[in-house]
């Protein structure tokens, strides 16, 4: 028995692939369909994962803590307690902003109000203490941090209080920040649900439809194995048109985004708090294309083998 | 490359007896009719050569090999050198006329340069050289099959076996088969056939085994149908 060098072999697979994909028609056409809406799904996850993670950091910048200080402390006693607390390791920043900073801010904050400028005029000295900015890495840990700096008031030097006010106790801020953190927490576990569940539906679908395809052609398998061809050479020819079928739905899908992310961003784009998923495409561009080719690809390719290999019986 | 049946057994679940202690031989280049009607176990039988099924007793040897217990692999090399044809022909579809029979040059590892011109050689030998770019779908019943023969004869296999390959074919297409069949058989191959035809056995004269309810009841050297 002559044998074929594998390249040979490679070619006929390869050749045997391409001209089963193109003579399938409508089959190969409903395959790429069925694929392409499942890459969209992959697409769409990581278009929704961004702006998702965007809109919840804004969320997160827009929360922090001020922590006011009486005018009569001492400005090296201030920042120990800012070193201290950036030691934390709750703690993503702490801003320091001085008694002379916070009255030039005042100032112009109010600069069209002549009225409170006077009043201040009329104090001579500088009414303001200076303050800390402090934000936390999660929402949810403002509440130790809270706590941390109000044991510090209580052990500041000569037994006063040197802190004036923490926002954190303030009316409604505690609740508020609790209920926001939840809100992330609950949003960023939903949303990973979510797209894992569609992702999920949809690959199944994909699998489920080759494996319809491969199933027209269980004759045909069974007439291979009785011509004598090995498991592996009835199977290739199949993994390579499921290969095909996630190349050219990777590359439309691809090809799709453009359009449709193009109308997407220019109506949404102020929504998302200025993040345009038309830029984060173009900016990602290579990430993606690799993601949505290499998921339509790695499908394609493990529904064919799982499908031949079960009517594969001789 | 003779074939042996040594007491082969097949039962299937529901306790159906398919064959029943089943024994014969069949010598190289012989040409063997097996006739019987519907559920007789023909098909049951050739079936078995071709490992699509195992006995549930007994030992089926082609020369000194027991195939009933060959593994997948090494049964890809046996069906190499066994041609089989069917009543249904069972082409590939999506591949025309050159790429059926290429196929079974391919499975046996045959280098490309010699598909190239056995192909056409071949389907010279079957008379069927203008549709060699066809599709199965666009041949008659009688070029289906002599293509189905074509791709059986492409590997200069040991033994045929055609299972009712004029079933489904009128007196003129059927006469053509047989003829080609005994051709094979004056080439050398060992032909096993399968057939309801009366005719077809009455015209080839040559060994025909009677089979009923999965057993043995007659085996003439140069026998006619008779049930």
């Amino acid at each position: 028995m002559e044998r074929t060098e594998f390249k040979t072999k490679l070619k006929r697979v390869v050749k045997a692939g391409l001209f089963n994909f193109w003579r399938s028609g409508y089959v190969s056409l409903a395959s790429v369909l069925v694929m392409m809406e499942s890459l969209f799904m992959i697409g769409s996850v990581i278009f929704v994962g961004a702006i998702l993670s965007v809109v919840m950091q804004e969320f997160r910048n827009k929360v922090d803590i001020n922590v006011y200080f009486v005018a009569t402390a001492p400005e090296e006693e201030i920042l120990s307690i800012k070193k201290k607390t950036e030691s934390l390791p709750e703690v993503k920043s702490v801003e320091y902003v001085n008694r002379e900073q916070t009255l030039i801010n005042f100032k112009l904050r109010h600069e069209n109000d002549q009225l409170t400028l006077q009043a201040l005029e009329e104090l001579g000295d500088n009414p303001f203490g200076a303050s800390l900015n402090i934000k936390a890495k999660e929402p949810s840990q403002y509440g130790s941090i809270a706590n941390f700096l109000n044991e510090e008031n209580i052990l500041s030097s000569d037994g006063k209080k040197i802190i004036n006010e923490n926002t954190y106790f303030k009316n409604e801020n505690q609740a508020s920040i609790n209920k926001l953190s939840k809100i992330i927490k609950l949003v960023e576990s939903f949303g990973l649900l979510l797209s894992i569940t569609l992702v999920f539906v949809s690959v199944i679908i994909t699998f489920s439809t080759i494996r319809l395809a491969i199933h027209i052609s269980r004759e045909e398998i069974s007439v291979m194995q009785l011509v004598g061809a090995s498991k592996n050479y009835v199977k290739g020819p199949f993994v390579v048109t499921g290969v095909l079928v996630g190349l050219i739905s990777g590359f439309i899908t691809i090809i799709l985004f453009f359009p449709i992310l193009y109308f997407i961003s220019g109506h949404t784009e102020n929504f998302f708090m200025g993040f345009n998923i038309f830029v984060y495409y173009l900016r990602n561009f290579f990430q993606i294309l690799f993601i949505v080719i290499g998921s339509g690809v790695a499908i394609g390719a493990i529904s064919s083998f799982l499908a031949v290999r079960k009517y594969l019986k001789l | 490359m003779s074939i042996t049946f040594d007491n082969v057994s097949k039962k299937y679940s529901d306790n159906c007896i398919a064959l029943d202690k089943v024994c014969f031989v069949v010598k190289p280049n012989e040409f063997v009719s097996i006739v019987g009607p519907s559920g007789a176990g023909k098909t049951t039988l050739l079936k078995m050569l071709l490992a699509e099924e195992k006995p549930t007793e007994g030992k089926i040897m082609l020369h000194d090999i027991d195939i009933s217990f060959l593994s997948s692999k090494d049964m890809n090399f046996v069906r190499r050198k066994i041609g089989a044809v069917f009543q249904d022909f069972r082409l590939l579809p999506q591949k025309n006329v050159y790429e059926n029979i290429a196929f079974a040059m391919e499975a046996a590892g045959r280098p490309d340069e010699e598909i190239e011109s056995d192909v056409p050689h071949v389907l010279e030998l079957v008379d069927l050289s203008p549709k060699i770019w066809n599709f199965p779908h666009e041949l008659s019943g009688g070029e289906k099959q002599r293509v189905a023969i074509a791709r059986a004869i492409v590997n200069q296999p040991d033994i045929i076996i055609a299972d009712e390959p004029t079933g489904n074919l009128d007196p003129i297409n059927t006469y053509d088969i047989v003829q080609i069949l005994k051709k094979i058989n004056d080439l050398g191959t060992t032909v096993i056939l399968t057939t309801h035809n009366k005719g077809v056995i009455d015209s080839i004269s040559r060994r025909v085994i009677t089979m009923q309810e999965g057993k043995v009841v007659r085996d003439d050297p140069t026998g006619k149908y008779i049930l």
